[in-house]
């Protein structure tokens, strides 16, 4: 049975998660019947630890890190949670001035709400600086931010890398921004991985989040890269696994297959990337032919993921061209979603100037390693009815709300 | 066909979409997400409009082997149902969130946007009958199953709007629906009826409408305009009720005492006998018809309230107007409730009531 065969859609939501390498199956599936609790220290045991300690290498192997510095998390979430709260309050513990969190009006909410719960539980003060008009942090504005107080800053924390409009952020910049005054730099590159190139050492960042299911392995596994001097409190106390900054018994099966993944995806990228680019501008240049007044959101070429469209469609809701495609079998994102499934506004776009309405009328094509260019042309074939119908069913709701 | 099935996370529009399933149409299903924020509407069983209630949508829908979404109509529902609630009872009447939001919202916003979409009608949960007449007009009839028939707050849709609706359930009772759902697999078999309003989280509508409105104190007075008592607030009130008018001085006669009559500028609040709430006319306003608009009078039975009895009765259509006249008397009629007009079971139209007359004049 090949568990991995590919999806019977058109799939452009890559960034939500991707389809699992099928290497990651096998080894994960070889990994899961055998016994051993890694921190036991019998035979069993030590082989479980093994495999944990070979993948910790690789992983750190293909992000140029040390095997020490990688702390596996349960995915993104974690890694980011650790990072933040973490960081905060093992700087704050060293010194009660510093009670400044900087980071970015468009961070992914595993960042944000953290930080929105630190400012409202632990007495945070949490800038969130503008980007301009392509998603770009305000490098200026976070230059003014730190210079203002520097000894108050607890922590930046800026992504590599926008989940929604996928521009890339000025990283090494803040780097030298925060490294005049010692500040920390956390990262969450659980966008970049596999996209884009990532050097842990060479970025300068003290901490880096990653996870397992967008780069082609299992969900619920992913790792915070964590500078060997760097101390951070930890979230989770009990055996004092990982550094003692993440306690819970290894996940041995898990963390084998995120770093199948890792190295599958990390070496294939620099022939994946630039394919995806090219079929991505295909999808976008296709899109445009068909609707002249889409506007593609986010900063051009190099700026933004190879994998990343995030295209506006004036006159539309973005849930209804959802809809009419996902009834065609193409598969793709309409942003940020609440709990309860409704559709809000992204806050990514609204933070990049855009009208509550465009950003409404928003759909991010995520492309990955099973895009094809029948994939693409499915979706430029498809697009100008729903947009036509879209627009049709906008119309209705805009007399409404007249009347 | 291919439809939109609006899935309120209840046990009857879950077995309505199970059905129009299987009756072989295209079936999609949708929650209207109609809360700004979904936490403060009821929760649980009560309600219709909250987070657990989109996830058992959500998992109904998985069960019915439908696709599903939630469209999120929270600022036309606030607009269009919650402002229009408490304008309404700012100027002293009753109005009904239900019949308003079956005319603006799912039978208007989403019928309208759903046809935009390329779906030829809406299936929902309500008990009522839908028949092709010999005419070819959509008539929509009572329920087979008279406790549950809801089709006193369908009663504002017009023939466009019958014409593209379909309620499965109005041939069955609630018993036969539950067993279906029971049958069917679906978990939400057992979840209890919603019941009050759904955007007002506790149930206690004079004190949402008192926060938001204000507290609107007055007097309690009887027919002659003694003072019997003041009271907190008009909005506590509506006419024909009974308990809780907290008035310490008992009626000359001994009898119970009833509202008939809030006036929510002066707050001043009527109250009286039993008889004295009997009304024989009344005037309704913006009528809506289900067919052909009636050219002369017509014998028919009225509604005045949802649950309510039919009140055999005489109607006409005079200019933008409908006046009718009660034949069996009626009590406690609230201006600003929908008269719903009925040819035997057929639902002719409907009218909001705007002036009542009392055989005995306040």
């Amino acid at each position: 049975m090949n568990v991995s065969a590919p999806p019977p859609v058109a799939y452009f939501d890559h960034a939500a998660t991707t389809l699992i390498y099928p290497e990651v199956v096998d080894a994960m599936v070889a990994q899961l019947s055998r016994l051993g609790n890694a921190s036991s220290l019998h035979g069993s045991g030590r082989a479980a630890r093994r495999v944990t300690e070979e993948s910790r290498e690789t992983v750190a192997a293909v992000l140029n890190a040390r095997p020490s510095e990688v702390v596996f998390t349960s995915g993104g979430t974690e890694s980011d949670n650790l990072a933040v709260k973490g960081f905060y309050w093992a700087r704050r513990s060293a010194d009660p001035r510093r009670t400044r969190i900087l980071s970015t009006a468009i961070e992914h909410h595993a960042v944000l709400d953290p930080l929105d719960w630190l400012a409202s539980d632990s007495g945070a003060e949490v800038e969130l600086l503008p980007v301009d008009s392509n998603g770009r942090l305000d490098i200026d504005a976070l230059r003014t931010a730190v210079d203002r107080d520097p000894d108050s800053v607890a922590l930046i924390t800026v992504m590599w890398a926008n989940n929604e409009v996928g521009t890339l952020q000025p990283v090494d910049e803040v780097v030298s921004v925060a490294a005049r005054h010692g500040i920390p730099v956390h990262t969450d590159a659980v966008q970049a991985m596999g996209q884009v190139p990532l050097d842990f050492a060479a970025s300068g960042v003290d901490a880096l989040t990653v996870t397992g299911h967008k780069i082609g392995g299992p969900f619920g596994v992913g790792a915070l890269l964590l500078r060997r001097e760097v101390e951070l409190v930890a979230l989770l106390h009990g055996g004092g696994q990982e550094r003692d900054v993440r306690s819970g018994t290894i996940d041995a099966p898990a963390i084998v297959g995120f770093a199948c993944a890792a190295e599958v995806a990390v070496k294939g990228q620099p022939q994946r990337a630039p394919a995806l680019a090219a079929l991505r501008d295909e999808l976008v240049d296709g899109i445009l032919d068909v609707i002249p007044d889409a506007q593609l959101n986010g900063a051009p070429g190099a700026g933004r993921l190879p994998g990343n469209a995030h295209l506006s469609f004036p006159g539309c809701e973005g849930d209804s061209l959802l809809m009419l495609l996902d009834a065609q079998g193409i598969e793709c994102s309409t942003g940020s979603a609440c709990s309860a499934g409704v559709p809000q506004a992204s806050h990514v776009l609204l933070a990049m100037g855009k009208g509550e309405s465009l950003a409404r009328g928003s759909l991010r094509f995520s492309l990955g390693h099973t895009t094809t260019r029948a994939d693409v042309v499915r979706v430029v074939a498809a697009i100008g009815p729903a947009v036509q119908r879209a627009r049709a069913a906008g119309a209705t709701s805009a007399q409404g709300n007249r009347a | 066909m291919k439809v939109l099935a609006a899935m309120s996370g209840g046990v009857d529009s879950a077995v309505a979409a199970a059905r129009a399933h299987q009756a072989g149409h295209d079936v999609t299903g949708i929650h209207l997400a109609l809360s700004r924020n979904p936490k403060s509407y009821r929760s649980g069983a009560r309600g219709c409009c909250t987070i657990e209630d989109s996830n058992d949508a959500r998992r109904a829908a998985d069960m019915i082997g439908i696709p599903f979404y939630v469209w999120d109509l929270s600022e036309r529902f606030h607009q269009d149902v919650v402002e229009d609630f408490m304008s309404e009872y700012s100027e002293g009447r009753t109005p009904n969130p239900c019949v308003r939001c079956n005319e603006k919202i799912k039978f208007a916003a989403v019928l309208d946007r759903a046809v935009a979409l390329g779906f030829d009608a809406v299936v929902t949960g309500h008990y009522a009958q839908l028949e092709t007449g010999t005419d070819g007009m959509v008539e929509m009839h009572r329920a087979v199953d008279h406790g549950k028939d809801q089709s006193y707050v369908l009663g504002v849709l017009t023939q466009d709007q019958l014409a593209r609706s379909m309620f499965p359930l109005g041939d069955s009772t609630k018993d036969v629906v539950r067993a279906e759902a029971a049958g069917r697999g679906l978990f939400v078999a057992q979840k209890p009826d919603s019941h009050d309003i759904c955007f007002i989280a506790d149930g206690d509508t004079a004190g949402w409408l008192r926060d938001r409105l204000g507290a609107g104190s007055g007097a309690i007075v009887d027919t002659s305009g003694e003072v019997l008592g003041r009271h907190e607030g008009t909005f506590g009130f509506t006419i024909g009720q009974r308990r809780g008018l907290r008035i310490g001085k008992p009626a000359s006669d001994g009898k119970p005492r009833y509202v008939l009559d809030i006036e929510p500028v002066s707050g001043r609040v009527t109250v009286g006998s039993r008889e004295d709430l009997a009304v024989d006319e009344l005037v309704g306003i913006r009528p809506r018809w289900c067919g052909t608009t009636p050219a002369t009078e017509l014998d028919c039975t009225v509604q005045l309230r949802a649950h309510g009895d039919g009140h055999r009765a005489v109607a006409r259509v005079i200019g933008d107007e409908v006046r009718i006249e009660l034949i069996d008397p009626a009590s406690g009629v609230a201006p600003g409730q929908a008269a719903v007009i009925y040819a035997g079971t057929r639902v002719v139209g409907s009218a909001t009531i705007a002036t009542t007359r009392r055989r005995t004049p306040v």
